[in-house]
């Protein structure tokens, strides 16, 4: 029991750290821009892809720097020719905008790579079991993205809270004209905003896509569970991502680990009633519906703190 | 929006295709192009393109040419529905498909119900790979045709092979949560305990299908379990992340599959070190060394870039060609009468019959493990240096199992 504990809380960290790393870039674009980018994960895919076509050409890690800037230029494409147009009709063209290129992109990774699995290689130098609790290993590379998921959450709470371009970049999204009289560009700081809301995202492509699976889908396989992050944690909280984050790893994590159901709390239904609707869910255990629970949660915040766990304003 | 965006998907195959011509067999392929479960439906995609252009070089059947229609289903029974009356509409009569027992049985009704409403107009359904038994048995139909082995056929042969074997002692059965895998963690439960009640199922999960990103707390649990051995019905990218966690993790066990041949199943397991440690079954394999299917295996893996996961799907169109040619024409009517009952030399070696009574295709079936390869076993998979050694062959005698199915005859 213990030993399932441990390794529980484990894998729900390693795993927490993976989904803060993702949502980061979008919460901060959100509260930053409040423009809620449903591209988000596409770029994360693309960060995976390029990640693992760069790591081919010159290596893992020039790729581990190149992909992300790649992304980063992208993004900052993006919001120059794509969301400061639409910017002004308000919050609904941008979203249409956002969900529009999540589709484009992932048919344009599909024509170019194809649907199936890349083999994306966790780098040689990073290819041994770190170390073992209970016999289980732990790989090298995944504390390597536990690291790097901690240094992107210090150096943003840092950028954003304790430096002149924190403050200008909060600034402008309360008063951009006012910023703008002050002398500095808003359009280019909302630009290189997205652009480093994007960049993230690629970071965390490049980084996840050996350890999870390269594919032409994986954006839609993660980009539900990011949105559930930041609205559980509030609307552009970047602490409040990071608890969310870890959170919904430990529930997910910890859910699986657990076989309980109502019959096995209550004993089984009097078999004379037959197969029913009741019986199927008398018999399903925690484990079964443990990826569904994230967004269950979702809907218990939105109920009862609407604002999320450290938001501000209501969702 | 959501519906104007479907419809569009929907339309977008379409404008590749081309003018539908009198004289070509269109085989509507009705399998996920998109999604979780893309990786596998494109490879099989180029399986019977491959076959497709086999076939037109011999003359094609009867004289027509064959064509493949891809059709895009995301997995997803509905959706398939849309493209097999798709299929129809665009005068397909044969329709071929295999990923998800969940979509098969969709599609088996839905044909079952077409040709009840639309005499003359018959269309078949070739199954290649959806092995729930509940196909040929209490939902069986005339108008649908299995060549892969029923998930009970397999469970059998390799609950057979599990006897004896005494090392296992702890089973842990793990399945995605649908028809099928649930089919499977019941007949295992069912046959081990009546071949070997002295092993130990610890653990029976079963998980959302193609929804998995990290197996870590899966595998956690199969540790702690203290299993020995672990069954799985689980394909596509479930399978592949399945044995990545277990490898990341270090967990040694036996792994008794289905489908570990599936892309990225046998790059997991040369990571994990499992030198012979996962065992797959099926209806063929590279290297049981048949001369004309080492022949067909190089010329396919040449061309198309990827080893044959389907010998059933060679069996099924070259059957289909004999059948036509039995029944001199293309009408599926005569098709499905000249295919009840008919004898088959299979691609691997030996002889395979399509039984009347339930339309399902019986051929040898093949246990392998994979692992370092042997001087006389020339194929490796994914680039890895490792191959499938076989470890038994059950011949067709041994893998008949009863059938419930009353079919209903036209």
């Amino acid at each position: 029991m213990l030993e399932l504990i441990v390794i529980s809380t484990l894998n729900g960290i390693l795993f927490g750290m993976l989904l803060f790393l993702l949502s980061s870039g979008l919460t901060v674009i959100f509260s930053m821009m409040g423009v809620l980018n449903f591209a988000h994960a596409s770029f994360y895919m693309l960060g995976a892809f390029f990640g693992y076509q760069l790591s081919r050409w010159i290596g893992f890690w020039p790729a581990l720097v190149i992909a992300p800037l790649l992304v980063g230029m992208i993004g900052m494409a993006v919001e120059r020719y794509g969301l400061r147009n639409t910017h002004k009709h308000g919050h609904v063209a941008e979203l249409l905008l956002t969900f529009g290129l999540a589709f484009a992109i992932e048919e344009i990774v599909a024509m170019i790579w194809g649907r199936s699995p890349m083999d994306y290689r966790v780098p040689a130098a990073l290819d041994f079991p770190a170390f073992s609790v209970f016999s289980t290993n732990y790989p090298a590379y995944k504390i390597f993205m536990l690291a790097v998921s901690a240094l992107v959450f210090v150096v943003l709470l840092i950028v954003l809270k304790r430096t002149r371009v924190g403050l200008v970049v909060q600034a402008a999204l309360t008063h951009p004209t006012m910023v703008a009289h002050l002398g500095h560009n808003v359009g280019r700081v909302f630009m290189l905003v997205f652009g480093v809301g994007s960049a993230l995202a690629g970071l965390a492509g490049v980084i996840a896509g050996p350890s999870l699976v390269t594919q032409s889908d994986m954006a839609a396989l993660l980009g539900p569970i990011l949105f559930v992050v930041i609205v559980f944690g509030g609307l552009g909280s970047l602490p409040g991502a990071f608890i969310a984050s870890l959170i919904i790893g430990l529930v997910q994590t910890f859910a699986v680990a657990l076989n309980g159901s109502l019959a096995s709390m209550f004993g089984p239904l009097d078999p004379g009633m037959g197969p029913s609707v009741l019986t199927d869910i008398w018999n399903v255990t925690i484990a079964q519906i443990a990826p569904i629970l994230p967004y269950l949660l979702l809907v218990l915040v939105l109920i009862v703190r609407p604002m999320g766990l450290m938001g501000t304003r209501e969702t | 929006m959501n519906k104007l965006i479907i419809a569009v998907a929907a339309m977008l195959p379409m404008l590749g295709s081309p003018v539908w011509a009198q004289d070509t067999v269109k085989i509507g392929y009705i399998d996920p192009l998109s999604g979780g479960g893309a990786s596998v439906g494109e490879g099989g995609l180029k399986t019977f393109q491959y076959l497709a252009d086999e076939l037109n070089a011999k003359g094609g059947i009867l004289g027509q040419k064959v064509e493949i229609v891809p059709l895009d289903n995301k997995v997803n029974p509905q959706e398939s529905l849309v493209q097999a009356q798709k299929a129809i509409d665009a005068g397909i009569h044969y329709i071929t498909q295999g990923n998800g027992s969940s979509v098969a049985a969709a599609l088996e009704d839905f044909v079952t119900k077409h040709n009840t409403r639309n005499p003359g107009k018959e269309v078949l359904y070739f199954n290649y790979a959806a092995v729930d038994p509940a196909l040929t048995n209490e939902k069986c139909s005339y108008w649908h045709f299995r060549w892969d082995a029923g998930s009970d056929v397999k469970m059998e042969a390799l609950t057979n092979y599990m006897k004896n074997t005494p090392s296992i002692k702890k089973v842990y059965l793990i399945n995605q949560d649908y028809s099928f895998g649930q089919s499977v963690r019941t007949d295992a439960r069912k046959m081990l305990a009546a071949k070997r009640p002295d092993i130990q199922i610890v653990g029976d999960e079963l998980h959302p299908l193609l929804k998995v990103t990290d197996f870590s707390p899966y595998i956690a649990k199969i540790k702690a379990s203290g299993a020995d051995s672990v069954v799985t019905g689980n394909w596509g990218q479930d399978i592949a992340l399945l044995l990545k966690a277990a490898a990341d993790a270090g967990l040694k066990v036996n792994w008794y599959t289905y489908y570990a041949g599936g892309a990225g199943g046998p790059t997991a397991i040369k990571q994990a070190n499992l030198d012979h440690q996962v065992f797959q079954i099926t209806e063929g394999i590279p290297n049981a060394g048949f001369k004309p299917a080492i022949d067909f295996e190089k010329d396919f893996r040449a061309k198309v870039n990827m080893s044959l996961w389907y010998p059933r799907a060679v069996n099924e169109m070259r059957m289909f060609k004999a059948a036509a040619e039995k029944a001199k024409s293309v009408d599926p009517v005569k098709v499905a009468a000249a295919l009840e009952d008919m004898k088959f030399e299979v691609l691997d070696g030996g002889e395979g019959f399509m039984r009347k009574d339930d339309h399902q295709f019986f051929q040898p079936i093949y246990i392998s493990s994979f692992g370092s390869l042997k001087a006389d076993e020339p194929f490796d998979e994914e680039k890895t240096g490792w191959g499938w050694h076989m470890v038994a062959k059950v011949d067709t005698a041994q893998t008949i199992v009863p059938t419930t199915c009353k079919m209903k005859r036209p």
